[in-house]
């Protein structure tokens, strides 16, 4: 079957995903609120990644990372958003040339 | 000629289409509501990927998780902070070169690798559908051999949640706040005074 769908399609897939979200990081390097999109895409990468040697290996273990990947992700997007809502509140601003004052 | 058997792979396709478009749509919208909406869109067409890879759980989760409750809370900060997103852009394109060729060397990088290991790998077939679900396939492992990792996942989720609740909560001055402890403590001596008032004159 010439369509055939293989796992390099998917890891194709996945490297682009990942690659758009690091060029999301160098597009919008003042954006603290897009960087951490561009993170979530890349962790979206990494679980089609799992998900796809998942189907491959017929092994389960790979859907399991994703669900632990996903938990990360959550309680990192609760943070950082957490950390941008109180420095806009103390500072009214979110680049991040600024948030470099917040160091020492 | 679209004949059934080509369905499944269509359907990748499109899913893949619409995830990649949707996903530069996300770094490159210039008001960043639409990055959120393109974002959980991306979402979607990840778990239909998920679906047609056969992992309906996690593609459940991905939109309970994702949408539900990372996208939306992503959404709320967007509106919530009053920011002049154009003003962010600014210089955005000088950097532009230096990122399309980090882009293209890790994309043409990871390319050669996953063509190089797993060029002709195709899915393996089953022949006849699986006796127990996808669900209950996770949870036969996750409960038993990942108890720990679990368990900890659930740490971290609680730890996320004590954070930022400490972070963006903030004591307002001149606010005046029940104190319960301090209502229980008081006597009848702090409460009142007794006065015995003469008749005929004031206090």
């Amino acid at each position: 079957m010439p369509f055939e769908v293989g796992i390099l399609h998917y890891l194709t897939l996945s490297s682009l995903l990942f690659t758009i979200g690091v060029f999301g990081i160098f597009l919008n390097r003042k954006n603290v609120i897009i960087i951490l999109m561009s993170i979530e895409l890349m962790l979206l990468a990494v679980n089609i990644n799992f998900v796809a040697f998942s189907a491959y290996l017929q092994d389960i273990s790979g859907q399991i990372f994703t669900m632990f990947i996903l938990t990360v992700a959550a309680a990192e997007a609760a943070i950082g958003l957490a950390i941008l809502v109180i420095f806009f509140r103390s500072k009214g601003t979110i680049t991040v040339e600024d948030i470099s004052t917040l160091k020492g | 000629m679209i004949t059934p058997d080509m369905l499944p792979s269509l359907a990748f396709y499109g899913f893949a289409f619409i995830l990649v478009v949707s996903a530069l749509g996300v770094i490159t919208a210039k008001n960043p509501v639409y990055s959120v909406l393109l974002l959980i869109l991306a979402f979607f067409n990840a778990a239909g990927l998920f679906v047609l890879l056969g992992a309906e759980f996690v593609a459940m989760i991905l939109v309970i998780v994702y949408v539900g409750a990372v996208a939306v809370l992503f959404l709320f900060v967007v509106m919530m902070l009053d920011v002049d997103f154009k003003s962010l852009r600014k210089g955005a394109m000088h950097y532009v070169p230096l990122g399309v060729l980090l882009g293209g060397v890790l994309l043409i990088e990871l390319f050669v690798l996953f063509k190089a290991r797993f060029g002709t790998e195709v899915f393996p077939q089953a022949d006849t559908l699986p006796e127990i679900s996808n669900t209950q396939q996770i949870g036969a492992v996750l409960y038993t051999d990942y108890i720990f990792a679990f368990q900890v996942a659930g740490l971290i989720l609680l730890v996320a949640m004590i954070g930022a609740i400490v972070l963006t909560h903030r004591t307002r001055p001149n606010v005046r706040r029940q104190n319960v402890a301090k209502q229980n403590a008081t006597t009848q001596e702090d409460a009142m005074e007794i006065q015995q008032v003469e008749t005929g004159k004031g206090i």
